[in-house]
């Protein structure tokens, strides 16, 4: 306990923690981020209407204005859809799924990125080189276009209800395929460095395998600038998961994410029902920036050149 | 020079082999277009014989190579969806993607640019905060929220522009254009600025980084020594060699206009190939999709190569440095 408490206190007294309250602008980020994710984890509790009950849903309350307009009401601070959804509770459940895909789809590209990267940097050769070239062929083609294209393959290799009930696993493939080699270049150079440092040679000399000379030794000394890919990526990832989604090629419409939700209410933009697409929409911008803003943060904060 | 550009083909051919491989595995691998042809009834006599007309009873490669050199003459299948040449769906809707991409990119360029160098030069002036403020939000807004506003604010309020389709259209051979035609400029408006938007602040912040970096260089205090003109330093000393970057990024940036426009054609229904993309997932139409991928891969092979050429023409260290190494051998 005692140990833990003095590794909190060293913690709230490093240079990361004083760059951090000394920037408006990351602490904003962060209590953006920090408010989506509660909103996000919670909503099952907290959103004021669950949308996916259709015994609570009444026709009646389709299309009522925001408390924008002249006629709001508190019953629905944010409107409803045409179902009579509130467009509030919509949003925090989206967030849910947006989070959720974008999170997944990085954990996935990051372990797959820092594989290949550990393997091709440490093997270095024909292996090194055909693995790069792979992930230089793909950096030249825009990652939603890579994404659009694997999400189509799986979904023609696949039948049509298994799709259905798949299609959150293929965004998370589809994107994760599409940042992976990022990853991948980032963690190849760094062992580039580290393997030639004493402390590898060392543990070659004592015989250990290649796989745990990469796994254990290696590994802990390149993980640092993935964690600020990870962030500057999600924000990337999430919004690739929200295009797809608006396109209608990402996921059913029985888990609407945020870019499902932008979609459907574009359908009722002309009749005059703009909160149904706008609010989704900006919650989308809102929750993205931060997280754009606290990478960008944590990436000058743990580069020591930069100081 | 020829040396460069033979390499550079040369460097090219094996993504296209690899990018051809994989449009040729869709065909391979997802759907069996035999069972598809043959409908519910059939006897094995009939579905050899059809496997055998396919040409599909043949070695992988040989199935490969003989893809390969049916898509080398412009034939791509036919399309599961329309019962159509796939290459002539393509060609029809390809004058679509291209004047918008076109249009696009010269915006991004006639805007972008004097921005970025009026920024640069006066970095501390009130509207230059306004205008890297405006492009901060360029950067963060997705495509397709642009288009909506867009939409929202000149079609909907204002009943300005047209929000979808691309008006009326003038044939001249197998070219469709909008450009002749005054409804055909309005529908161009919104999905063009749509489209642009994200190119123009790169281009932006991009120019303004490098304007204030070369600013601080000593030949630029020399050429203001001299007494040139503000207007000869900014533009003759300063911009020019300020385009290096700047014609990298807009080139490779390219590729982001035609991910993109898959996007913007969607939101404003227009006709291009990215709409016929999006209709083509939607229901796995594969021919379609591995011609679609095809066509981008050449596109994108012949962007970068377009690229390195235009370095030559901006920057003559690099000509002097090839024939430097070329003597030295």
């Amino acid at each position: 306990m005692r140990g833990a408490a003095r590794a909190l206190a060293r913690f709230a007294d490093s240079d990361f923690v004083y760059s951090f309250s000394r920037s408006p602008i990351a602490i904003l980020s962060l209590l953006v981020v920090a408010v989506c994710i509660l909103a996000a984890a919670l909503a099952p509790l907290i959103a004021p209407h669950d949308p996916f009950n259709l015994a609570s849903l009444n026709l009646m309350d389709s299309f009522r204005p925001p408390l924008l307009a002249a006629d709001g009401e508190w019953t629905y601070p944010l409107g409803t859809d045409d179902q009579g959804r509130d467009v509030l509770s919509g949003i925090m459940f989206g967030m849910r799924i947006s989070l959720l895909v974008g999170v997944a789809s990085i954990v996935f590209a990051s372990v797959v990125g820092v594989a290949i990267g550990l393997v091709a940097g440490y093997a270095g050769g024909t292996v090194d080189a055909v693995l790069m070239r792979v992930a230089d062929i793909q950096l030249t083609f825009p990652a939603i276009l890579i994404a659009l294209l694997v999400d189509g393959v799986v979904r023609a290799a696949l039948p049509k209800d298994m799709h259905e009930a798949l299609g959150i696993y293929v965004i998370i493939l589809a994107i994760g395929i599409a940042r992976w080699p990022q990853f991948a270049r980032t963690v190849r150079g760094s062992t580039l460095v580290e393997r030639n440092r004493d402390y590898v040679m060392a543990a070659r000399v004592i015989g250990l395998s290649r796989a745990r000379i990469m796994a254990t030794h290696i590994l802990p000394n390149v993980l640092g600038p993935v964690l600020v890919i990870a962030t500057l990526t999600l924000g990337l990832a999430i919004l690739d998961e929200a295009t797809l989604s608006f396109l209608g090629v990402g996921l059913p419409v029985t888990q609407p994410s945020l870019g499902t939700l932008i979609r459907i209410g574009n359908d009722f933009l002309f009749s005059g029902e703009w909160w149904v697409t706008i609010f989704p929409g900006v919650a989308l911008v809102l929750m993205v920036l931060s997280i754009n803003l606290l990478g960008d943060w944590l990436r000058d904060a743990l580069n020591p050149r930069l100081r | 020079m020829a040396a460069f550009i033979l390499s550079r083909i040369l460097q090219a051919i094996p993504v296209l082999l690899v990018v051809g491989f994989i449009a040729f595995a869709l065909f391979a691998f997802v759907g069996d277009p035999v069972v598809t042809m043959l409908g519910q009834d059939y006897t094995e006599a009939q579905r050899q014989a059809l496997i055998h007309s396919l040409g599909l009873d043949q070695p992988f490669f040989v199935q490969y190579a003989h893809f390969m050199w049916a898509a080398l003459h412009g034939d791509f299948g036919i399309s599961y969806r329309l019962a159509r040449p796939v290459a002539g769906l393509i060609a029809e809707r390809l004058p679509a993607t291209l004047e918008l991409a076109f249009t696009a990119s010269v915006l991004a360029l006639l805007v972008g640019l004097p921005m970025g160098v009026y920024t640069g030069i006066y970095r501390n002036a009130a509207s230059s905060r306004l205008f890297l403020v405006f492009s901060l939000i360029g950067v963060s807004l997705p495509t397709f929220l642009i288009g909506i506003l867009l939409i929202l604010v000149f079609s909907v309020m204002l009943h300005w522009l047209p929000s979808f389709g691309r008006g009326d259209v003038v044939h001249l051979g197998w070219w469709s254009t909008g450009f002749l035609t005054i409804s055909g400029l309005k529908a161009l408006v919104l999905p063009a600025i749509t489209l642009g938007l994200f190119q123009m602040t790169l281009i932006m912040r991009l120019v303004r980084s490098e304007m204030l970096e070369v600013l601080r260089t000593d030949y630029i205090k020399f050429a203001r020594a001299r007494g040139l003109s503000d207007r000869a330093i900014n533009f003759g000393h300063a911009l020019r060699n300020t385009l290096v970057p700047v014609i990298t990024i807009v080139g490779l940036q390219f590729g982001l206009v035609v991910a993109f426009s898959i996007v913007t054609e969607t939101v404003f229904q227009w006709p291009g190939v990215g709409l016929l993309l999006i209709q083509s997932i939607a229901v796995a139409d594969i021919p379609v999709m591995s011609a679609y991928l095809l066509l981008v891969a050449v596109v994108f092979v012949v962007i970068n190569l377009v690229v390195d050429l235009l370095y030559y023409a901006v920057d003559p260290r690099l000509r002097i440095e090839r024939r430097a190494a070329a003597g030295a051998r």
